[in-house]
C-alpha cells in the first residue's frame, strides 16, 4: 500500500490461447499458488510491473522515515523515543528487505534510488503529509501503519517467491508499529484537554490520507486486473479500504474522538460502515508532486544519498585495499 | 560534600553522556549515506538511551527526591548537565560523528569494563550490561574510523579534520575533581586518570591503522563535567528534547 | 553502478541449534562489514547466534530447469524417511 497506481506493462489480460507453452505454465503455476523464483522463467511484464511495485514500495518505507523522524528529537519521554526510534529503524530494515527483493529481479538498489531522485519512480502519497504534533506520530502508526498492515498481510501471499517472503517478515516485525500508535494516541486521548485537542487534529488531517494509501476505486485502474491474474496484488483496493475503515472506526470510538468524517455509518444490509471518498483530485496533485512535503522530502533524501557518497566510496576503497594486501601477502 | 552527592553527580554525567550523545546519534535516523548504516546508528543510539534509563534511574534513587530518569532528562536546564562537552557538538558530518563515537566508545568501553568490579553493586549491574552494548559499539565506529581515514583521498581528510576538531575535547574524560576521589577511595568508581593509559593504547592503535595523525598541542576544552560551562550547542538541543515536557507541563505521554 | 557495494546473503543460526538458514540479503564494502550489518539488520529481535556471510556472486544455484532430475529422484526414495515405517508401540520410541 505502499504501492500506488502501479502501472502494469501490458495492456489488459492476454486470453489463454494466445499464450506460449511458457507463458501458460507460468499462469498455471501461479493459478495453483505455486511461488515464481528468480531463476524461473518469466514474461517480461511480469518482472518490470514487479519491479515497479516493489521499488515503489521499498522507497515509501525508507522516505517513511522522515515524517515519523521528524519527533524523534523531540519525544516526551526516554521510552516514546526509544520506542519511535526502534520503529522509524524498522522502516529502514522493511525498506532494506524489499530492495533485496527487487534485485533478484536484476536491478540493482543504487539503480532504484537513483530512479527514485531523478522522480521517475515513486513512494505512497501518505508520506507527503506533514506531521504536525505529538498525535501524529500515535496516529501515524495506527492509521498508517494499520493500512499498510491491512493491504501487506494480503500480500503475503503474492506469487513472487521474495516479495512474499519480505512481506512475511515484516508483517511479523510490523504488529508493534500500529499497537504503539495506538498507545501513544490514546495517552493523548485520555489526557489533558490540550493533549486530547492533539490527539483529535491529527486524527482529522490524517483520516483521508490514510483512505487515500488505497489507492483510487478500481473501477478506475486499468491495470489492477492483470496484477490480480499475476497474482501481484491479491485484493482490490476498494475491498481493502473497506476492510480497513470496518475495522478502525470501532478504535476511533474507544478513544472517545469524533468521528473525522460525519457520513461514516454502520450499513445494516452491506455490513460494513459507509464512508465519504477522500478528496481524489487531491491526490493525484500529491502524486504530481504538489502535496504538502513533496519537495521537502526528496530535498532530505537526495541530500543524505549525495553527502554520503564520499562514506560509501571511502569504505569502499578501504575494503578493496584491505584485500589487495591481503592477496599480496599471500 | 557526602558519599550519595558525589554518587549523584557522577551518575549523572554517566548518564547525561549518554542521553545527550543518544541523542545526538538519533538525529541521523533516516538521513545516514546508506541503510545499513542508519540501522546500525539507530542501534546505537538505542543502546544509549537504554544506558540513560539505567543510570539516570539510578540517579534520582540515590538523590532521594523522587525525581525519575524522564524528571532529570527532561526538566533540567543546561548548568544542571553533567556531560562531556564533546557529546554535545552538533554532528557535522558522518565522519565527524564516527569520529566522536569512537572516541567516546573507547572511554565507554574503558569505564564500563572497570565498573563491572564496582563496589556498588547496582552499578556493577548497569556496567554489566553496558560494557556487551559498548564493546561493540567500539568495534564497528573503530573499523569505520579505519575505513574512512584509510579510504580515499576525501574520506582521508575529513576524517583528519574530524579528529583534529573533536580530539582537544578528549582530555575532558579524564578529569578528577572531589566526587571521584572520594568514590575511587570508596572503590565504587575509578580515578579518571587511571583510565587513561589503557584509553591512549586503544585510540592509538586503532588511529595508526586509521592512517591518522594525533593532533599535537594538547590543549583540553572542558566545563561540561562539572557543569561550569557548557558549549552554545546545549541549550538548543535542549529546547527541542525538552520541549513537550516543557509546554504542558504534568502531563503524561 | 560501478561503485554500489556488493550484494551479501545472509544466513543465520538462531538460539536453538538449527543449521544456518537463509534469511535475506544485504550491501556491505566487504565480508567483515556485512557480518557487522547482518548483525545490525537481521538480528535486531534477538534472532540469532551466530552469522554467515557470502558474497551473492559466488553462489552457485541449480537450474530450476534442473529441478526434476535433481529433487525428483529423492521423492520416490521414501524409505529413507522414518514415518516410512510402522514400528510396533511395544518396541517404544525409536
Amino acid at each position: 500500500m505502499y504501492a500506488q497506481m502501479i502501472k502494469t506493462a501490458s495492456n489488459g489480460i492476454k486470453p489463454r490461447e494466445e499464450m506460449s507453452e511458457e507463458e501458460r505454465a507460468f499462469q498455471d503455476k501461479i493459478d495453483n499458488d505455486i511461488k515464481i523464483e528468480p531463476r524461473d522463467w518469466m514474461p517480461e511484464d511480469y518482472r518490470r510491473t514487479l519491479i515497479r511495485q516493489i521499488g515503489q514500495h521499498a522507497h515509501s518505507e525508507v522516505v517513511g522515515q522522515l515524517p515519523e523522524g521528524n519527533w524523534i528529537t523531540r519525544a516526551p519521554t526516554l521510552e516514546r523515543k526509544a520506542i519511535l526510534l526502534a520503529k522509524v529503524q524498522d522502516e529502514a530494515g522493511h525498506g532494506l528487505y524489499l530492495y533485496s527483493a527487487a534485485e533478484t529481479l536484476g536491478v540493482s538498489r543504487d539503480e532504484l534510488i537513483e530512479l527514485l531522485h531523478e522522480g521517475k519512480m515513486k513512494y505512497s502519497s501518505i508520506f507527503n503529509y506533514p506531521t504536525l504534533n505529538w498525535a501524529d506520530i500515535g496516529a501515524v502508526g495506527w492509521l498508517v501503519d494499520g493500512a499498510a498492515i491491512v493491504n501487506q498481510v494480503a500480500l503475503q501471499r503474492t506469487s513472487y517467491g521474495p516479495y512474499s517472503r519480505a512481506m512475511i517478515r515484516i508483517c511479523k516485525e510490523e504488529s508493534f508499529h500500529a499497537r504503539q500508535g495506538y498507545d501513544a494516541i490514546r495517552a493523548m486521548a485520555f489526557g489533558t484537554p490540550e493533549q486530547k485537542r492533539q490527539a483529535q487534529d491529527a486524527l482529522n488531517r490524517l483520516w483521508f490520507p490514510a483512505l487515500m494509501m488505497f489507492g483510487p476505486s478500481d473501477a478506475e485502474s486499468t491495470h489492477s486486473e492483470q496484477s490480480m491474474a499475476w497474482k501481484i496484488k491479491v485484493k482490490s483496493n476498494d475491498e481493502l479500504r473497506q476492510q480497513f475503515v470496518d475495522q478502525t472506526i470501532p478504535q476511533i470510538e474507544y478513544l472517545k474522538l469524533d468521528l473525522p468524517d460525519p457520513n461514516i455509518k454502520w450499513n445494516e444490509a452491506r455490513g460494513h460502515y459507509d464512508f465519504s471518498e477522500p478528496d481524489w483530485p487531491e491526490f493525484f496533485n500529491v502524486i504530481k508532486g504538489n502535496g504538502p512535503c513533496n519537495v521537502d522530502r526528496m530535498k532530505d533524501r537526495v541530500a543524505a544519498w549525495d553527502d554520503g557518497e564520499w562514506v560509501r566510496e571511502g569504505l569502499l576503497a578501504h575494503a578493496r585495499k584491505k584485500a589487495a594486501r591481503k592477496v599480496a601477502a599471500e | 560534600m557526602t558519599r550519595d552527592e558525589a554518587l549523584f553527580e557522577f551518575l549523572l554525567r554517566m548518564g547525561d553522556n549518554t542521553l545527550i550523545l543518544g541523542h545526538r546519534v538519533s538525529e541521523w535516523c533516516g538521513h545516514s549515506p546508506v541503510l545499513e548504516e542508519d540501522i546500525a546508528l539507530a542501534n546505537t543510539a538505542l543502546d544509549m538511551i537504554g544506558q540513560t534509563q539505567l543510570w539516570l534511574g539510578l540517579a534520582g534513587e540515590v538523590e532521594g527526591k523522587g525525581r525519575t530518569a524522564d524528571n532529570l532528562a527532561f526538566l533540567r536546564d543546561a548548568w544542571d548537565f553533567r556531560n562531556v562537552l564533546m557529546v554535545e557538538l552538533p554532528n557535522g558530518d558522518f565522519g565527524q560523528t564516527l569520529m566522536r563515537q569512537f572516541l567516546y566508545d573507547a572511554w565507554s568501553f574503558v569505564m564500563t569494563d572497570w565498573l563491572k568490579g564496582s563496589a556498588d553493586a547496582r552499578i556493577a549491574a548497569i556496567a554489566e550490561k553496558a560494557h556487551k552494548e559498548v564493546t561493540y559499539h567500539l568495534e564497528r565506529s573503530g573499523d569505520t574510523v579505519i575505513g574512512l581515514g584509510d579510504g580515499t583521498e576525501e574520506s582521508h581528510s575529513r576524517m583528519q579534520a574530524a579528529l583534529d576538531y573533536l580530539y582537544p575535547y578528549c582530555g575532558e574524560m579524564f578529569e578528577k575533581d572531589k566526587a571521584d576521589e572520594l568514590l575511587a577511595e570508596a572503590g565504587i568508581a575509578p580515578d579518571p586518570t587511571e583510565l587513561r593509559a589503557e584509553y591512549d593504547d586503544i585510540v592509538g592503535r586503532v588511529l595508526a591503522e586509521a592512517t591518522l595523525a594525533i593532533p599535537g598541542g594538547g590543549y583540553v576544552h572542558k566545563g561540561g563535567r562539572n557543569g561550569r560551562m557548557h558549549t552554545e550547542h546545549l541549550g538548543h538541543l535542549l529546547t527541542s528534547m525538552q520541549w513537550l515536557q516543557r509546554a504542558y507541563p504534568g502531563a503524561a505521554w | 553502478m560501478k561503485n554500489e557495494w556488493p550484494l551479501w546473503e545472509i544466513f543465520i543460526r538462531g538460539q536453538h541449534g538449527l543449521s544456518h538458514r537463509h534469511v535475506g540479503s544485504l550491501h556491505a564494502p566487504d565480508a567483515e562489514m556485512a557480518v557487522k550489518n547482518a548483525r545490525d539488520v537481521y538480528t535486531r529481535r534477538n534472532e540469532g547466534v551466530s552469522i554467515w556471510v557470502v558474497e551473492a556472486k559466488h553462489i552457485a544455484a541449480s537450474a530450476p530447469s534442473e529441478k526434476g532430475p535433481l529433487f525428483e529422484p529423492s521423492e520416490s526414495k521414501i524409505y529413507r524417511h522414518p514415518t516410512f515405517y510402522d514400528i510396533p508401540d511395544e518396541v517404544g520410541h525409536m
